[in-house]
């Protein structure tokens, strides 16, 4: 296993947005003022790399992909190069089917992000960051805070956070993942959301209006 | 204890339907027509009155923001952009308010768009928030179809277009001028201010940028009235905030409770207490990563607020509580943070791009306590030159968890270093 980076002469030589994008991209444009059509730039490329992973089962934006973004917006392609180079979400080599992004900043490392980190090398075998394993199935990366950390440790698997993990909770997560099932997302323990474990201490008169 | 009928956000915990009708039952989009009908004026001095100040980490008062835009128009459209960047380490309370509480954000940026004469406001909301950005779009397209917004929002004669963005992947974006650039389709790199947003922003347009919960409790103030919010809390410091406590606690939780209320009681009340008791406690971070940690001697009696915190040499920030106890390595702690700030600088002002690789690459010297005593004040004053020479004050955050380190954690580094060279000199001897 290893980081896959795509040669650029390895990359699909060109790129077509299908209809399903297209349709969204209508709707995109329609968020801006008709002379600031830069401003749809990050929602094109989330577009593209959903096609892609709609067409090739991985997550990622090949140059030419960028070319047709900028095209599409009349932008000069190195501004598109430079916003996907600046942002952490788009990916410029095939990814995994999974993305497993682990938090380890401090507050997730206080609750033993440590040990989360050790159980995805373990189930997955990949050992460095960014390496995607043997199979295809999982890419394996370090992320800063992911904006859930009461309920610390999560990791973010694809669109989806996973929290209040520990070593074998993740280790069970991965295993279903390899057994093709995707357990429901948010709190492995149950939680109900940002509410206290047990249950919530306030607002429990709510309910009754 | 905030009794319940005090709490604005009765949804918090998802326990209940947050789509529109269940949003009505809490009282959301209740007679909003008839607030709008007292006009931009009224709005914008019942939130000055309120004594609201910003909830995204700098405590700016939110009605006197509001009064920098301009009455009159120029000719140029005005925006209000909402920051649901939320990605300072700790903080995860925007997080709750967009996926339970989504009306309460979208009736708000209505109110507050309307009291800054702007027909269109963008929430810019960090990509990671998936789930969130979904439900979120949801409750704006109820909006649209109840005429709650659009055309004649609430029938008001304003017209009123919110539309969501979504970012990519960048804790700076977080930072206004920074969140204006993305927004605009560029490398989200902050500008240099001035001048402010209020007079050129979004598109070279009049613009306020505000925090999610900013936006989010202002239908109430202005349903319930500036009194009752500025009777909760203290002097200054008035209202209900949403506190995230995280780390070494019993029970990791997000709660809403007045301004001013004393950490521990907050500790102890809603999170558990601190795993293996009060005293087990060695150094809380009190509003997010960016505001300088406190030992357990301040801890004991700091009241959770602006004004307080600051008078302890910290901050309230975002109210995001990091417990740490007495089993943290204080230095790893810090020293995380320090590569968090590296990874996030964008890396256009020097002290910057470079003091925060130095500091980062310093403080794990000090983990190991590969370092000599005199690296200690080195340390302090790097900091001190990276403090307040930047354009944006990720350069001031990268130096705050730093310094208070130093200034209250000195002897645990000088021990980590005098360890290290009892361990290291007998083996250069052999
Ligand atoms: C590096 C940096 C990151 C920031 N991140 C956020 C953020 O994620 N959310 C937020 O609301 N404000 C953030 N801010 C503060 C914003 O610049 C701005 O002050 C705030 O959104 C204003 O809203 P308020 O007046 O309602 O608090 C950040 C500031 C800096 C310097
Ligand atoms: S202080 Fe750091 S993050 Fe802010 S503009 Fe300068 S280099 Fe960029
Ligand atoms: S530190 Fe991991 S989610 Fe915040």
């Amino acid at each position: 296993m290893s980081e896959q980076f795509v040669r650029f002469e390895e990359m699909p030589s060109s790129f077509a947005f299908d209809a399903e994008s297209d349709a969204e991209i209508a709707r995109v444009l329609a968020k801006y003022p008709p002379n600031k059509q830069a401003s749809a730039v990050l929602p094109l490329l989330y577009i593209a790399q959903g096609q892609m992973l709609r067409q090739t089962g991985s997550a990622w934006v090949p140059v030419a992909a960028m070319d047709e973004v900028a095209k599409r917006l009349a932008m000069p392609a190195i501004r598109v190069y430079e916003v996907v180079t600046f942002y952490t979400m788009f990916h410029t080599s095939p990814i995994g089917k999974w993305h497993l992004q682990v938090c380890t900043t401090t507050p997730c490392w206080l609750r033993g992000s440590d040990e989360v980190v050790a159980a995805c090398r373990k189930v997955t075998g990949i050992h460095g960051w960014n390496e995607t394993s043997a199979d295809g199935l999982f890419t394996l990366s370090e992320v800063e805070c992911l904006g859930a950390c009461v309920n610390a440790p999560i990791v973010q698997v694809n669109d989806d956070f996973y929290e209040d993990l520990d070593g074998a909770s993740t280790e069970r997560l991965l295993e279903a993942l390899k057994r093709g099932e995707k357990p429901p997302y948010g709190s492995v323990i149950g939680r109900q959301g940002s509410a206290p474990e047990g249950g919530p201490n306030t607002l429990l008169e709510v309910g009754a209006k | 204890m905030l009794s319940g009928a005090d709490r604005i956000f009765t949804n918090l915990y998802g326990m209940h339907d947050w789509r529109l009708a269940g949003a009505r039952k809490r009282g959301d989009w209740d007679g909003t027509g008839a607030i709008l009908a007292k006009g931009r004026d009224f709005i914008v001095e019942q939130i000055k009155e309120s004594g609201l100040r910003g909830r995204g980490g700098a405590g700016f008062p939110t009605g006197m923001k509001w009064s920098f835009m301009t009455k009159q128009s120029d000719g140029r459209p005005h925006y209000l952009v909402i920051n649901a960047d939320e990605s300072e380490p700790g903080t995860c309370k925007d997080r709750d308010i967009m996926r339970f509480d989504p009306h309460k954000l979208v009736e708000g940026a209505l109110i507050a768009s309307f009291a800054m004469g702007a027909h269109a406001s963008y929430i810019y909301i960090r990509g990671e928030f998936y789930n969130e950005a979904r439900h979120l779009q949801i409750a704006i397209d109820e909006a649209y179809k109840a005429g709650l917004i659009g055309k004649n929002a609430c029938g008001s004669g304003w017209d009123f277009d919110l539309y969501l963005h979504r970012g990519a992947g960048a804790y700076i974006c977080g930072e206004e001028t920074a969140l204006l650039e993305s927004l605009e389709g560029k490398k989200g790199m902050p500008r240099l201010k001035p001048p402010f947003p209020a007079a050129v922003g979004l598109y070279g347009c009049p613009t306020t940028v505000n925090n999610v919960e900013s936006i989010a409790v202002t239908p109430t103030i202005m349903r319930r009235g500036a009194a009752w919010f500025s009777a909760l809390g203290r002097p200054k410091n008035t209202g209900t905030k949403v506190f995230c406590i995280s780390g070494h606690v019993n029970k990791p939780c997000n709660v809403e409770d007045e301004l001013g209320i004393p950490l521990r009681e907050l500790i102890d009340k809603y999170a558990g207490g601190v795993r293996g008791g009060w005293d087990n406690l060695l150094a809380i971070i009190p509003g997010g990563s960016s505001v300088p940690l406190i030992p357990k001697s301040i801890c004991d009696t700091v009241l959770m607020d602006f004004d307080s915190l600051r008078d302890v040499k910290s901050g309230l920030g975002t109210a995001a509580v990091i417990v740490m106890d007495k089993s943290t390595d204080v230095i790893r702690a810090i020293a995380r943070l320090a590569t968090f700030y590296k990874h996030e600088s964008c890396g256009q002002c020097t002290p910057c791009r470079e003091g925060t690789g130095w500091m980062m690459r310093v403080m794990y010297r000090m983990v190991e306590g590969r370092a000599e005593p005199e690296e200690i004040d080195i340390l302090d004053q790097v900091t001190r030159q990276v403090e307040g020479h930047t354009i944006c004050a990720l350069g001031d955050a990268a130096a705050w968890p730093v310094q208070g380190l130093i200034r209250h954690f000195r002897p645990v580094i000088e021990q980590r270093i005098a360890e290290y060279k009892g361990r290291a000199l007998p083996l250069a001897a052999e």
